[in-house]
């Protein structure tokens, strides 16, 4: 165990069904460290928490706490917290209708009798030493929701913590709200609390930490220290690429040649979740949307699709001034849009795989008109072929098929109702490596017949192969548009880090 | 969750109705032991000199009429916005009032008469529902707890709108719609519930609501996604058990020939969502059967005068009706039902082994 260190993990991994969560994972904290903790989706940041704070067991390794003997063993989050290792979700975990006293000492106070009146004393005492605008008798919800995960964070201090956790803990707060947290983790650095840090905003990352681990895959990719880490090497550790391999890879398939025709326009366009931004596409061109979690990459196209609450903008489709306030707008106007959250916002799970297909279709035909069972079962039995979906019938409920044929079902509600526009958000996330292919081979072929697509993807090799151009955000905003010879890892990459490459 | 959900789901077609359809089994075969006369039917001459059927089965299906016509929209309500409507006893007694003040407005009771009152009280029950609709579709509240409302105030609503505790009507036209048409043997509720039945399902015929509906209840966000307006279906769901609640409500007064605010359609709103439920529907919301409902009304109806029949004490039947719709519902779980689906192909399986 190192010196200074509160926190040593050596060889962590950690299996599940079907894949390998972790891999021999070191991780080191140490006291008085900011430390954050990066990785793509699925890199294991979250399993390694969870590892950490007895939510899940792990499968071999160890973990070394600073001031206990020998290794310590977690089997519970109640073990954690004995360790002195705390967490604070991105998602606050306190009651808003208690009082902020009564939520940092409820379900740890002793005895049966519960002396409020000490307890308000002591929770004052805290709030003021860390400098926290919170009153102990305010109830919790009438704070802001940055004072709140303060007062959370003040909660896992007073319990004596040597590890903090901090679990996206600015993805709601505006930039004031972020800085006010900052200060405090400042603070709690000074006072010789080693903090994990995780987040997706690379920014907050440079603003704040001492160092960065960066996983990937389930593997330790490395330490650094920030100052030996510049922002795009970070990018690309994150992604998996050398930056010097990335300039030679080359590109798959044929692209299609976009035409004159601007199919698709908006100005300003902007919506409840998403900043304003323009945006156009021509005929039959594919285009992505690149950034990292978190960059508003799917904001920006559920506001094109009318999916959040649009605020404004201007939109123009095939030149026409239109309206897009509502999904029905854009269907109306030829767009199609496949969600980014299958489960969530695609699928009808107890439908069937029928029902499933036609949905939109019908929809875009009207409440008066439904189809004929005979026109239904025709088109199910259509697009089941042409993408050939896995099913054990049209009657299945689309819950009960695997995700890349839910996935297809939902391509397939799409192309039935033959959109100019299609959105195509994630299309390929969670889903196996074959279908991924076939996909992007059929977002090629739609394009080669004319109609537009805008394809978005977490994995950049796929969207490299698919889009001839590629509109680059960060922290909500367009920063960058590639086309052409900037169409390479190492381009994307350095406009995704803002290393003075934006083109 | 939801993949057994699946698997249950997947025995298609009947599957939701079996547990129903055995229960009604039960009961008639026990009927049948106990009594071999409890089906025969008759032929008497009722008050108004008009030849009637009578008997326990035609009794049966004459009582449950309200009960069956509610449970139609009651499955639609619950399917769109999983969760159910406790209003509908009071609205429809509300919709009662109604019809006899308007009734009460014409000199004589004729058929142009009835006809408005009954478009009036259809309005009034619609405009009622739409409240409760809005607050479940817009502003998101639980349907149990914003029906909940006009449960507590319906029925003083009810009695503040015809000014006096049981006003009566009296006409033949009145008698004909709660009991027999003269020349017609069969009660007239019966072909209520077959006018309101054709008609929901002339409406599911033309229209996209049985998909639209499913789609809402079972994933409201995509639906949306989809183009569909999950506010607007969730209203209509709440107009269309207002309308079958007005009928209900003139059935259940013609037939007393006066309204009672403290009588009327009481309870019902507890049978109807019994009735869904043992008909097999999700209370969550999503898929539905509207047949099951039906069925679920006459098992209900029918468990009632199966224990009046075997002279059971009027106070005491709710308790016996309570134990065996204890055992319905829970052969209808989810649990029991999977452990009977595992017991069933393990069955299968060493017959077939054997």
């Amino acid at each position: 165990m190192q010196g200074d260190a509160v926190l040593t993990m050596r060889g962590i991994s950690k299996q599940f069904p079907g894949t390998k969560a972790l891999n021999n994972v070191d991780f080191t904290l140490r006291r008085g460290e900011i430390h954050a903790l990066m990785g793509e989706n699925g890199a294991g940041k979250s399993t390694l928490i969870k590892v950490l704070t007895g939510v899940h067991e792990k499968d071999g390794g160890s973990i070394h706490v600073e001031g206990i003997e020998g290794e310590t063993h977690i089997h519970s989050p109640q073990d954690a917290q004995n360790a002195g290792i705390s967490t604070v979700y991105q998602e606050i975990t306190l009651c808003p209708n208690l009082t902020v006293a009564e939520n940092m000492f409820i379900g740890r106070t002793e005895g049966a009798m519960v002396h409020w009146k000490e307890y308000e004393k002591r929770a004052a005492a805290i709030l003021g030493s860390l400098g926290i605008p919170a009153r102990p008798r305010q109830e919790l919800s009438s704070c802001s929701l940055a004072v709140q995960q303060m007062v959370a964070i003040a909660r896992a201090v007073d319990m004596n913590c040597k590890v903090l956790i901090l679990d996206e803990p600015t993805s709601s707060l505006d930039e004031k709200e972020v800085e006010m947290l900052f200060g405090l983790m400042r603070d709690l650095k000074s006072r010789g609390v080693g903090i994990i840090f995780v987040t997706h905003f690379l920014e907050q990352v440079y603003a704040v930490s001492d160092r960065i681990t960066v996983l990937r895959n389930g593997e330790l990719v490395g330490e650094y220290a920030v100052r030996d880490l510049p922002q795009v090497e970070l990018v690309a550790k994150m992604m998996g690429k050398d930056l010097n391999d990335m300039a030679q890879l080359e590109q798959l398939g044929q692209k299609s040649q976009p035409g004159e025709d601007v199919v698709y326009q908006a100005e300003n366009l902007s919506s409840a979740e998403s900043r304003p931004f323009d945006f156009r596409i021509r005929k039959g061109e594919v285009n992505g949307f690149t950034g990292l979690l978190g960059s508003g990459r799917s904001e920006s196209v559920r506001a094109i699709f009318g999916a959040d609450r649009v605020t404004g903008g201007r939109v123009r489709v095939h030149g026409r001034n239109v309206k897009i306030a509502k999904p029905h707008d854009a269907m109306k106007n030829g767009i199609g849009y496949l969600p980014e959250d299958r489960k969530r916002d695609g699928i009808i799970a107890d439908l069937s795989v029928r029902d499933n297909i036609i949905l939109a279709l019908q929809v875009m035909k009207g409440f008066f008109h439904p189809m004929s069972r005979s026109e239904m079962e025709k088109f199910a039995d259509e697009y089941i072929r042409a993408l050939s979906i896995k099913t054990a019938g049209k009657d299945t409920p689309v819950g009960s098929l695997s995700g890349g044929n839910q996935q297809k079902v939902i391509l397939a509600r799409w192309l039935l109702t033959h959109p100019d526009y299609l959105i195509l958000d994630e299309p390929t996330r969670g889903i196996d490596v074959g279908t991924k292919l076939e996909i992007q081979k059929l977002v090629l072929k739609l394009a080669e017949e004319n109609m537009s697509v805008t394809f978005i993807s977490s994995e950049i090799e796929e969207m490299l192969r698919t889009c001839s151009r590629l509109i680059v955000m960060r922290d909500r905003n367009i920063v960058g548009e590639l086309t052409g010879d900037e169409l390479t890892q190492a381009h994307v990459m350095k406009t995704i880090a803002g290393g003075g490459a934006e083109a | 969750m939801s993949a057994k959900k699946i698997q249950i789901r997947r025995g298609g077609g009947l599957g939701q109705l079996l547990i129903p359809l055995v229960a009604l089994a039960i009961l008639l075969l026990f009927n049948l032991i106990r009594d071999p006369g409890f089906y025969s039917i008759g032929v008497a001459v009722n008050n108004s000199g008009n030849r009637v059927l009578t008997g326990n089965v035609i009794s049966i299906i004459d009582s449950a009429s309200e009960l069956a016509i509610i449970a139609l929209g009651m499955t639609l309500v619950t399917a769109a916005c999983g969760g159910q409507d406790i209003s509908v006893g009071a609205v429809g007694t509300i919709a009662g009032s109604i019809f006899v003040k308007v009734l009460k407005a014409f000199p004589s009771i004729n058929l142009g008469a009835v006809l408005a009152a009954m478009l009036a009280c259809c309005l009034v029950a619609v405009l009622f529902n739409l409240f409760n609709g809005a607050l479940v579709s817009v502003f998101r509240i639980q349907p149990m707890i914003a029906t909940l409302i006009l449960f507590s105030c319906g029925r003083s609503i009810a009695y503040w709108i015809v000014g006096s505790a049981t006003p009566q009507i009296d006409s033949p036209i009145i008698s004909a719609m709660g009991m027999t048409i003269p020349g017609i043997p069969i009660p007239t509720p019966i072909f209520g519930v077959i006018l309101v039945g054709l008609l929901l399902a002339l409406i599911f015929r033309f229209t996209t609501l049985r998909l639209y509906t499913e789609s809402v209840g079972v994933n409201q966000g995509a639906a949306r996604l989809n183009g569909i307006n999950p506010v607007v279906i969730k209203l209509l769901s709440f107009v269309i058990l207002g309308v079958c609640v007005a009928v209900a409500g003139v059935i259940g007064t013609c037939r007393m020939g006066q309204v009672s605010h403290k009588t009327l359609l009481i309870d019902i709103e507890m049978d109807a969502i019994l009735a869904v439920a043992i008909g097999g529907n999700n209370l969550g919301g999503g898929r539905f059967r509207i047949s099951g409902s039906i069925l679920g009304a006459y098992i209900i109806q029918m468990l009632t005068t199966t224990l009046l029949a075997m002279r059971v004490d009027p106070v005491n039947i709710k308790a016996y009706k309570a134990v065996v719709i204890i055992i319905i519902v829970m052969a209808g779980s989810p649990v029991v039902k999977s452990r009977l689906t595992a017991l069933w192909s393990r069955a299968r399986l060493s017959r077939g082994v054997n």
